[in-house]
């Protein structure tokens, strides 16, 4: 795609420079406290979240509004995905899933505004989210089943010979969780947002640009359904390991 | 392939376009991570003590008012059931109480009208002895007047003939003709 855009035409891509994070107030080095483009973002899905869920919920209404039934929605379908998924002694977990839940669905779709920044397409971010629930469940197993929570690696239902080889891989596919989790995340988010911005490019070039926009709608309308689905996978995941960590037995 | 892509632009426009993917630059992860840190802290804190309660609250509100709501209308389609089968018992008894006192009623009828046949029936049977008598009565003495009749007319027709009248063997001669 590079090559074909250097060709004769003379394109400029610059489909990464969206993800780039700057001081959002004048020059200089980024500190660890520095106010980017970033921290403006976090603190609008942060603003986002607050309406939707504290003032669309303010009046109480029996009859829902509008804003107030989405919020109820996604109540009711995190708590039935925590249940079902963890059962009923998980509830009590419900709302460190909600905030994952609902930091992860607002970023991302945040980040579909034009000129907007996505902050769920920084590996760090990701990775950090992931490792919170990667050590957490790991700390709550022991302190839920002690020892008994190696038993997540030993598969008892399994002939007696292979155990030892299974165990293995249990253990390395348990630390290679966090990894997928949340490059899964990362990943599809910044390959959407660059993908857009590469039939953007093409846009400026007469002969293709209505092939362009038409992919850059197809695709939005793409990013729009990866936007909820990646949330969704992330936080079933999240409910999937907090399983295994109160229920570790196979 | 995407750092390829970026590192094509960069030929272009070196200042504009940084090397390799913003994603791993570690020189801005401590900030990213702080940041996160807070904006979670801080969503966590908005559910916990604003969001969740009350949207927990709002649902089992509705959960309750809906079971309410389900129960007064099974009590009310309950009392609407009671309420028509002692309406169709009314009526089947009404219709009943009708049926009964028509029966009775045309019994008391048909009780006079016989009543009141026998009567007419004993009254028409008097009656009509009564005026048989008067016509016997009646016969009889027509009987007697047509002989005092006839025997005057047979002696004025026997004095009109130059004949002798007798008149006892013209009331024998009469006699004997009205019986022959």
């Amino acid at each position: 795609m590079a090559a074909e855009a250097e060709g004769g035409t003379g394109l400029v891509f610059h489909p990464m420079k969206q993800f780039k994070i700057e001081p959002l107030f004048g020059e200089g080095p980024i500190h660890w406290y520095t106010i980017t483009n970033q921290t403006l973002w976090m603190a609008l899905a942060v603003l986002t979240i607050f309406l939707l869920l504290v003032v669309g919920t303010s009046r109480r209404a029996l009859v829902p509004s509008r804003i107030q039934s989405v919020g109820e929605l996604a109540y009711g379908f995190i708590y039935r995905m925590v249940e079902d998924v963890v059962g009923k002694d998980g509830v009590k977990y419900f709302p460190y899933v909600m905030t994952l839940f609902m930091f992860i669905v607002v970023s991302n779709f945040l980040g579909l505004i034009p000129f907007s920044f996505t902050t769920t397409s920084h590996i760090a971010i990701t990775a950090v989210l992931a490792l919170l629930v990667f050590v957490g469940v790991t700390i709550l197993g022991f302190v839920k089943n002690g020892i008994g929570f190696l038993k997540l690696f030993w598969v008892s239902s399994a002939p007696a010979a292979l155990r030892p080889v299974l165990a293995i891989i249990e253990l390395i596919s348990y630390f290679v969780r966090p990894v997928s989790h949340s490059i899964r995340l990362a990943g599809n988010i910044m390959a959407g947002h660059a993908v857009i911005k590469v039939f953007a490019g093409f846009a400026a070039v007469l002969a293709i640009a209505p092939l362009s926009l038409l992919g850059v709608v197809a695709m939005f309308g793409m990013d729009m359904l990866v936007a909820f689905v990646q949330a969704y996978v992330f936080t079933i995941l999240t409910c999937v390991y907090l399983k295994d960590a109160l229920h570790p037995s196979h | 392939m995407t750092t390829q892509s970026s590192e094509a632009a960069a030929g272009h426009a070196a200042e504009v376009a940084e090397k390799g993917m913003p994603q791993l630059d570690f020189s801005t992860f401590p900030n990213q991570i702080f940041w996160l840190l807070v904006t979670l802290v801080v969503v966590y804190l908005i559910l916990t003590k604003l969001a969740l309660p009350r949207i927990s609250s709002v649902l089992a509100e509705r959960q309750g008012t809906i079971t309410n709501d389900l129960a007064a209308a099974e009590e009310l389609k309950r009392k609407a059931e009671d309420a028509e089968g002692a309406y169709n018992k009314a009526l089947a008894d009404a219709r009943a109480e009708a049926q009964r006192i028509a029966t009775e009623t045309r019994a008391e009828i048909q009780a006079d009208l016989d009543r009141a046949m026998e009567k007419a029936n004993a009254e028409i049977a008097a009656k009509s002895a009564e005026a048989a008598k008067a016509i016997a009565e009646i016969r009889e003495s027509a009987m007697e007047t047509v002989k005092d009749v006839a025997a005057d007319v047979a002696r004025d027709v026997v004095v009109a003939l130059g004949g002798k009248a007798d008149k006892r063997s013209i009331t024998a001669a009469v006699n004997a003709r009205l019986k022959g």
